[in-house]
């Protein structure tokens, strides 16, 4: 299944979803296919205008740039997801979009698309172990990419 | 290439840091991240004494306390999205931060999707003249014989400078950008009773300055920034301590912060035309008196008038239907006098703390109901120095005598 984590970039949370046998949908590879079009000379991401217009399916015309820029970003990343996880207050080392409106609104996007999603909220260290055991369970539940073209079969 | 810091919360997600790139190298600028380990920004937000919501402004601010660690870094570039509220308090806090604790040039600005590229462009040249020309803009003395030009978009001033002193001066409107430099350098020399090979060095700023420039073979070619605010220093013979500039022209206005008569953080307009010396033009216009009467007659105004728009179009609107309701012509003037000043305050004063004194140049600085709309909403005398109009010219004739 491809599983979409947030934060979006967070290494952690798309190795969780690997190990358990899925495809994370991340934003390291958006950004990836955006650095390796060479078509596209915007350093340093090649974020374009058509990202930021990709977004105003989202998002008014008000809003700032780099809030669009985001949204527009994430959007390819909400329509690939089949699950998600969102792994809510993690330090910046878990990933981290930045800012803090993008954030609650991605958030909200994804609970717009009504897929099967874990939110889990990170607690500290100390609690580090319960919060991957709550993720790996809700994702060994989930089915893998075969087994549902079996169902669909 | 003179490193700059720049401070964001993730400008290349706007789309516009290639562009911001380009253009610092173009004006010798390399743009640098400064490091920072993540350990380090609960520390910097303590410093600081804020912490925001956004993970990246929090960053920002670990950035910041790094720049200050850095010797390399000689100025400071701050960068939020327009529009963002979070972002504009924590942009704001660090560049207070940043000026109190070093003397570096600090410039601010709120990014947009489709950002002109002149505004930046002029934003960062004046950055690296403020780096990269300290030590001329130490000056505070013009010597010998020098002509100043200042080739704005409005008005050609052009002043001739002996000694210290304005000798000879000329001022008209702009038209073709050249002829109008000839006929007031004539102008000048004419009052000065000297001829152009007296002349030692000539120096040139404005908007037109790379074409005049040529034309006249310049010694010194610089941006207005610097120039206007070493002019203010000279003409209000202030070159110690902390000043605030207000500058309005025909077509822009500046908020240059200075320390030592060196521009150290400024902030410019060009948004919108309502703020500037054309709004006045127009209205002055509409008010069937010459600009340079304006303000004597809003002087004159004894009941508040508002007008119900800014904007050069709307706000002229507004006027006119004043008039045509009855209300008194003083009262009108003074209202557009205070719809100039009401509106650099609420898009640049209020960004930036004043540090008195507050001197006020640029054309728009000698229609005194400006100047007394300034001072009833700062409610601090505003100085306005002798050739207030001059301040480019005069502040460029002072620079290239030092060349």
């Amino acid at each position: 299944m491809k599983i979409l984590v947030y934060p979006p970039n967070s290494l952690i949370l798309a190795d969780l979803v690997e190990r358990a046998g899925h495809e994370a949908v991340v934003l390291m590879r958006e950004i990836g296919e955006h650095v390796r079009d060479a078509e596209i000379d915007a350093p340093p991401i090649n974020v374009t205008e058509d990202d930021l217009k990709r977004a105003l399916r989202y998002v008014s015309v008000e809003e700032p740039a780099g809030l669009k820029g985001r949204i527009g970003l994430l959007t390819p990343l909400l329509d690939k997801a089949e699950a998600s996880v969102i792994l809510s207050d993690a330090p910046p080392t878990y990933g981290c979009m930045g800012c803090a409106v993008a954030d609650e609104f991605f958030k909200f996007l994804i609970r717009q698309r009504k897929i099967p999603t874990l939110e889990i909220k990170y607690e500290g260290k100390e609690k580090l172990e319960e919060t991957v055991k709550g993720i790996m369970e809700f994702l060994v539940q989930l089915p893998k990419e075969g087994e549902i073209s079996e169902k669909k079969g | 290439m003179t490193r700059v810091a720049q401070i964001s919360c993730g400008t290349e997600y706007s789309g516009i840091q290639w562009l911001l790139s380009d253009i610092a190298e173009r004006v010798g600028i390399e743009l640098v991240y400064p490091e920072m380990a993540l350990s380090r920004i609960d520390a910097a937000c303590k410093e600081i004494g804020l912490r925001a919501e956004s993970p990246s402004l929090n960053m920002m601010m670990a950035r910041a306390v790094s720049t200050l660690a850095d010797p390399t870094i000689k100025g400071a570039l701050l960068l939020t999205c327009f529009k963002c509220s979070e972002g504009t308090i924590v942009k704001d806090t660090i560049r207070r931060y940043l000026s109190d604790r070093s003397d570096m040039p600090i410039i601010s600005y709120s990014n947009v999707e489709k950002p002109k590229e002149i505004e930046l462009y002029a934003r960062l040249e004046a950055l690296a003249t403020l780096i990269t020309r300290k030590a001329l803009l130490m000056r505070e003395k013009q010597e010998g014989i020098t002509m100043g030009i200042d080739s704005g978009s409005s008005t050609t001033k052009v002043v001739v400078m002996k000694d210290d002193e304005i000798v000879g001066e000329g001022w008209l409107p702009t038209t073709d950008p050249l002829k109008s430099v000839d006929k007031g350098i004539e102008d000048a020399l004419n009052g000065a009773g000297l001829k152009e090979k007296e002349v030692e060095a000539i120096g040139v700023t404005g908007h037109g300055r790379e074409l005049v420039s040529k034309h006249v073979n310049a010694d010194l070619n610089l941006e207005e920034v610097s120039v206007v605010a070493k002019g203010t220093a000279l003409l209000s013979k202030r070159h110690k301590g902390d000043a605030t500039v207000i500058d309005i022209g025909g077509m822009n206005n500046k908020l240059i912060l200075t320390r030592d008569g060196i521009a150290n953080s400024f902030s410019l307009g060009g948004i919108c035309g309502g703020s500037s010396g054309r709004f006045l033009e127009v209205a002055s216009h509409r008010l069937d008196v010459d600009i340079s009467e304006l303000g004597q007659l809003a002087l004159k105004s004894t009941e508040r008038h508002e007008l119900q728009s800014y904007c050069m179009v709307f706000g002229i609107q507004s006027l006119v239907v004043s008039l045509a309701s009855g209300v008194k012509r003083e009262d009108v003037a003074a209202a557009a006098c205070r719809s100039v000043a009401n509106q650099v305050y609420e898009n640049q004063i209020q960004e930036m703390e004043m540090r008195p004194p507050i001197t006020f140049v640029g054309g728009v600085s000698l229609i005194e109901g400006v100047k007394k709309e300034f001072e009833e909403m700062l409610g601090v005398d505003i100085i306005v120095p002798p050739n207030s109009q001059y301040a480019g010219a005069v502040g460029i004739a002072t620079l290239v005598s030092g060349i």
